[in-house]
């Protein structure tokens, strides 16, 4: 094929490909400049005069930092919890020999896409049943237990990588599964770990649907909820205000993703472990 | 000192080895399976919200009831729309289109597109709706390009509301499909596109004969997973509409919702909940089925 050919083929996809970028990019711009803007609104615009007022404004405890606090002790609990959980069920299903092993792998499998949306108002009536209703650790509880099936079968999937071999010689030595698990396996495949852990985390942090149903005090509520106090109830909607918080708010995971996507060449990797 | 019985300690091995795995089934069964079969037990009841000294037992009333009540049917429509149009037709096409321009594309544009499409997946769920709310708002951004274009524009979220959730879901969901659909692509060998490019196929009949069937297995995951994904989509269309005007957005996620809050029904919300997670299963056996040589 023709060089001119390559690069005119190149220069179309490249115009198509830009044309979606800037579709795509509207909604972000509109973000990004309202929160400057002295007198944002919806549409998107160059801003009167650039200011950090919005950011100033929303900067308060009530408005940012407690529903941040209330989201990195949900999210953190819940992805904590679901990554030692995790790499603990992950280890004997990558490692030994069994009959189970399979039905138990397929359970999780078939529990990673059941939509967990249609399952709220049972574990609403539940929580009311058991106290857990409005309490943190019940939240996180079933934060974990949401992320699980996910968490578990990238987990032994990463494991699967970690040769056997690597393992025996600590064995020899006299260490017990539980100390090869910690000393060796883990460390091997830290990249994996990253992995289920921000995924987790990235998760839990843009979750609506749970806390909105499972936590009923305002001062429990996270970010992701508190978000809508910017509609209705306050009057009018201060539109730089809220795409300041919301600004706030997204920062964390995007960087999360970032640092993960960096260290695993190109966004790509989660793309791939999420094929099966 | 004796030895204990072979059965024994094997019975102990298998103990010790099960171990690591009970937290996780612990925590998965008390919140996972248990609100499972919670939900397939209240959804024969008649549970209220409030003021109910003990719920009954009603058989197949709120089925029945459902299948009679015409929000219902409204909400099942829309649902299948909203998946229809969102998942397998934007999500899907736009994530494939957009995973095989890159193949070609030059790499600041590759990393920019998927750096703009990624962020949108990226972002919180209800931070996207507001980005998309203001984007459909009367005098938001897409009727400010409609009238520099002279195009007549409108209200977007009172007249095709469930058109605008529809396009916010594939603002958010695409990359996702970009993801899967690169990966699949950058594993077809060279060769064997170059051998169809020498013979002279066009680039239609190559994406066709070719490309499409060697990336069919992907294909099948990747709608799996994007209309299992849609079918629980809450936050974005609460944001962006709360399911109105009336109901004309109101997916079934959002009617479940309605129906045990709004109207204190559990019962009733939990029957359809209980439907809900019945098409998903059915998703979720055909996805295993996709996957089962891996396991």
């Amino acid at each position: 094929m023709s060089a001119r050919r390559t690069r005119s083929r190149r220069l179309a996809a490249d115009i198509g490909l830009l044309a979606v970028a800037a579709a795509f990019a509207v909604p972000l711009a509109w973000v990004l400049l309202s929160a400057l803007d002295p007198k944002a609104d919806v549409g998107v615009k160059a801003p009167d005069g650039i200011t950090l007022d919005n950011f100033d404004a929303v900067l308060t405890d009530e408005i940012t930092f407690t529903p941040m606090l209330n989201s990195l002790l949900l999210c953190g609990g819940g992805t904590l919890l679901t990554v030692v959980s995790a790499a603990l069920a992950a280890y004997p299903l990558s490692r030994y020999r069994s009959r189970l092993n399979r039905p138990f792998m397929l359970t999780i499998l078939f529990a990673t896409s059941l939509p967990i949306t249609a399952i709220m108002v049972p574990v609403y009536a539940l929580f009311v049943r058991v106290d857990l209703i409005d309490t943190m650790q019940g939240t996180i509880f079933f934060f974990a237990a949401s992320q699980l099936p996910f968490a578990i079968w990238l987990m032994k999937n990463f494991m699967d990588g970690v040769p056997k071999e690597l393992e025996e010689a600590a064995w020899t030595d006299g260490a017990s599964s539980f100390q090869s698990l910690i000393r060796i396996v883990l460390p091997l495949m830290g990249p994996g770990v990253a992995v289920v852990t921000v995924f987790s985390f990235v998760m839990m942090w843009g979750n609506f649907f749970v806390p909105f149903m499972l936590l009923l005090s305002p001062d429990q509520m996270p970010a992701a909820v508190s978000i809508n106090d910017f509609f209705g109830s306050k009057g009018a909607i201060v539109y730089g205000q809220l795409a300041a918080f919301s600004m706030i708010y997204s920062t964390p995971v995007i960087l999360l993703y970032v640092l993960v996507a960096r260290r695993l060449g190109g966004g790509f990797a989660l793309g791939g472990a999420v094929k099966g | 000192m004796t030895a204990p019985p072979p059965g024994h300690r094997r019975l102990a091995r298998s103990l010790g080895r099960a171990l690591p795995v009970s937290p996780a089934v612990v925590l998965m069964l008390l919140f996972l399976a248990g609100p499972i079969g919670y939900c397939a037990y209240i959804a024969f009841t008649d549970l209220q919200l409030t003021g109910q000294a003990h719920e009954s037992f009603v058989g197949f009333e709120n089925f029945r009831t459902a299948f009679d009540d015409e929000d219902f049917i409204n909400a099942v429509w829309l649902t299948l729309v909203f998946t229809f149009l969102s998942s397998i037709v934007g999500q899907n096409t736009l994530g494939l289109a957009l995973a095989s321009l890159m193949q070609r594309a030059s790499k600041p544009v590759r990393t920019i597109t998927g750096a703009v499409v990624i962020t949108a997946w990226v972002l919180p769920e209800v931070v996207a709706g507001f980005l998309l709310y203001a984007f459909f708002r009367r005098d938001g951004t897409l009727n400010e390009v409609l009238d520099l274009l002279h195009l007549p524009s409108q209200n977007w979220l009172y007249t095709l509301p469930i058109l605008a959730v529809s396009f916010a879901n594939v603002w958010r969901g695409t990359a996702f499909s970009m993801l899967v659909y690169s990966a699949a692509l950058n594993e077809i060998p060279k060769e064997i596109t170059e051998a169809a490019e020498v013979d002279g196929a066009s680039g239609w009949r190559r994406m066709w004969h070719i490309t499409l069937p060697m990336i069919r297995r992907s294909i099948g995951t990747n709608l799996m997973l994007n209309t299992l994904q849609t079918l629980s989509v809450f936050g974005l269309i609460w944001v962006m509409t709360r399911g109105g005007p009336g109901n004309r957005s109101q997916t079934l996620p959002l009617f479940m919702y309605e129906q045990a809050f709004q109207k204190s029904m559990i019962g009733y919300g939990t029957a359809v909940a209980l439907l809900l997670l019945l098409v998903g299963s059915l998703f979720s056996l055909v996805y295993m089925r996709l996957l089962r040589t891996e396991v």
